[in-house]
């Protein structure tokens, strides 16, 4: 036995290559999810004569650029935008990677079709470039987001040089409070330590709140890890996670299946295992979260109101806060259940999946929506699956519209825009100024608590209006 | 990848702690291919009003800062998403120097690959250096990756200091002789194929 390892520790060994004595390491990449905007990517690799090493390890979908009105190519009406999603498809037939485009069902914002597809896996190294591909890390992977070079350089080795982060532990022990979910997890988390309190460290999360929340709401927190500034969020495999893989259709099989246990079961960090920054938090400590400014870190409990620049600790920290307000068009001391919205927005690669969609709907059934709400699914399979337990003709009677898979309004990038000065309660992972359009005031909050706002106009204690005191 | 020389230019101040890639060039541009060229696009949002107007107030947009080609911001610069668009923006724009606390880790490595400086400095100096540079506008700062040497304001008698910074070492030689990491790699096939061989009978059912 060696030195005790973290789960972090044992994944990057396991995928090193070499180390040079200056610390730079060339680590193999196991398995590479590209999307309709890797084009630069695959450019750059054919302009510099090289080609795809592994069409095996790679896999890519749509998801940026398609319109969730329609499927139908032909219903993205700018050519550059159809030109992006046309390029992927391109390369997946040119360099011959498994490819889930417009029309098959397996199509969706590729955080969300990686561990549906049981392509995600605990133990494996995985790249996107993307930077929530921290996502994947809650199945137990060493998940992270590069940038377009990199993608190039993974297409063409399926390696990737990097420095070694820092370990981080983030520890929730304790037990989540009715309606507190993991959105409101990892909101409370990031408002503790800061948009930049994980910058250079892979997080790891433990304790009981996270052995005690489902596969997919550690998705939701290890999504948002990059918004705490972290490279990586991982959450340790349990039954929770073998039950979770067990017949996807890339997961293994059979005696393959045992030997792949065998593995996934070593990865959690050994007991003694050191890590260079730890945090702590109890979970009874946290409530339905909502943001007021235009960081990630801007969140409070929904209870509370919109908190007063003056009274912060720097200059700096004062002048943010001004301008955030400023630009969110918010008065300090407002409560923020008092906050009026223009509309929606239920979907993003943080909360698309069919139990987010679930949360929703619970919450809207027999009621109606009063302003504008989206409901977009993170794929075609949590769609279909949605419309096989009614959950679509919940949303249509409450009056909400239910579209077609896509990352849509979580960064507007395929013309699903908020619009100027419009406020949106969203589920999506970004509150940055204009985010989901020039101009546009986003409140990040949970499923359930969108919900919420949809049907009463306004940011909402969902577990107020549930108890029928909104 | 252009080799990085030493660079001796105007400094700009960026007075904004966790300025994210959205706001270095908004979503919306992103289908542009690289030769389109982004660099008027620096900062759109903050440097234009909706009409497209260029807003006089903008620190790039005052006539001292013009060829602005180092940037001292504030922390966790370039956070965000990983759109490499970001790096391809300030680099078209002349920007050949980043100076910050801190940066997106991201963001860190693209400009590691595209021949942009990012420099990390304590809080406290990126302060006194931004703080400087507003008070003296269009004074100049020198950064040397072979000594690994931020210096200035030259010509000020304000906030004047010689800063040691590291980079990766691997990086900074790649830097400075101009070269991508994908050849040192490829330099690798037999290494690299060794480690696949092991790795897919240790984990066959990939
Ligand atoms: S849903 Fe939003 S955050 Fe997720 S991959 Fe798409 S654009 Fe990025």
């Amino acid at each position: 036995m060696g030195a005790p390892k973290t789960m972090f520790d044992k994944i990057w060994d396991r995928h090193t290559i070499m180390t040079r004595p200056d610390g730079a390491t060339l680590l193999h990449v196991a398995r590479h999810l590209v999307h309709d905007g890797s084009r630069a990517g695959f450019k750059q690799m054919v302009d510099t004569g090289l080609s795809l090493r592994h069409p095996e390890r790679t896999f890519g979908t749509a998801d940026h650029y398609v319109s969730t009105a329609s499927h139908d190519i032909a219903a993205i009406a700018e050519p550059q935008r159809r030109a992006m999603v046309e390029a992927v498809a391109e390369n997946a037939q040119t360099h011959g990677f498994a490819y889930f485009g417009l029309g098959d069902r397996r199509q969706g914002i590729v955080h969300i079709i990686g561990p549906e597809q049981g392509i995600t896996q605990p133990g494996l190294l995985m790249v996107c470039g993307d930077s929530h591909t921290s996502t994947h890390g809650a199945l137990g992977a060493l998940a992270f987001g590069i940038g377009s070079s990199e993608v190039t350089h993974v297409l063409a080795t399926q390696t990737l040089w990097q420095m070694r982060p820092k370990a981080m532990r983030v520890t929730v022990d304790g037990a989540l409070g009715a309606g507190v979910t993991p959105k409101d997890v990892i909101l409370a988390i990031i408002a503790h330590i800061g948009a930049s309190g994980g910058v250079g460290h892979v997080i790891e999360y433990a304790g009981e709140v996270f052995r005690a929340m489902s596969v997919e709401g550690r998705m939701t927190v290890c999504n948002m890890s990059i918004e705490a500034g972290a490279r990586a969020g991982m959450v340790a495999p349990d039954a929770a996670t073998y039950a979770y893989m067990k017949g996807r259709p890339y997961a293994p099989q059979g005696a393959m299946w045992d030997q792949a246990m065998g593995y996934w079961t070593s990865l959690p960090s050994d007991a003694a295992a050191a890590f260079d920054l730890e945090v702590a938090m109890r979970g009874e400590d946290i409530a339905p979260m909502v943001t007021w400014g235009t960081s990630p870190q801007d969140g409070s409990p929904i209870t509370g109101t919109v908190p007063d620049p003056e009274a912060a600790d720097t200059a700096e920290r004062r002048e943010g806060m001004r301008a955030a307000l400023a630009y969110m068009g918010l008065q300090a001391g407002t409560r923020l259940a008092d906050i009026a919205v223009d509309r929606v927005f239920i979907g993003s690669c943080t909360n698309s999946r069919i139990e987010d969609l679930r949360a929703a709907a619970a919450v809207v059934r027999g009621r109606q929506a009063v302003v504008t709400a989206w409901v977009v699914p993170g794929s075609g399979l949590v769609k279909a699956q949605a419309e096989a337990e009614g959950l679509d003709s919940v949303f249509r009677e409450a009056g909400l519209e239910w579209r077609e898979p896509g990352c849509s309004m979580c960064v507007a990038m395929n013309g699903d825009v908020v619009a100027p000065g419009e406020r949106c309660a969203s589920t999506s992972n970004r509150n940055f100024v204009g985010r989901q359009g020039r101009g546009a005031r986003t409140h990040l909050l949970s499923p359930a608590m969108a919900a919420a706002a949809a049907v009463t106009g306004r940011l909402t204690d969902v577990r107020a209006l549930m108890a029928g005191a909104v | 990848m252009r080799k990085f020389e030493t660079v001796e230019a105007v400094a700009a101040p960026i007075e904004m702690a966790n300025a994210d890639t959205d706001q270095i060039i908004p979503a919306r541009f992103l289908w542009r291919s690289r030769a389109d060229g982004y660099g008027h696009l620096l900062f759109n949002d903050l440097r234009t009003d909706a009409d497209g107007k260029q807003k006089p107030d903008f620190v790039l947009n005052r006539p001292e800062y013009a060829g602005a080609a180092i940037l001292v911001a504030d922390r966790n610069f370039g956070c965000g998403s990983s759109r490499e668009q970001a790096v391809w923006t300030l680099d078209n724009a002349g920007v050949r120097v980043v100076i910050a606390p801190s940066f997106g880790d991201i963001f860190y490595n693209n400009c590691l690959k595209n021949g942009l400086l990012p420099v990390v400095l304590p809080e406290a100096r990126c302060a006194e250096l931004r703080a400087a540079l507003a008070r003296n506008p269009g004074a100049k700062l020198v950064a040397d990756l072979e000594a690994q040497t931020v210096t200035g304001p030259i010509g000020v008698n304000d906030g004047y200091g010689t800063d040691d910074f590291t980079i990766p070492p691997f990086r900074r030689e790649l830097m400075l002789a101009g070269l991508d990491d994908i050849g040192f790699t490829l330099a690798q096939a037999d290494k690299i194929a060794g480690f696949e061989r092991g790795f897919g009978e240790a984990l066959p059912w990939l």
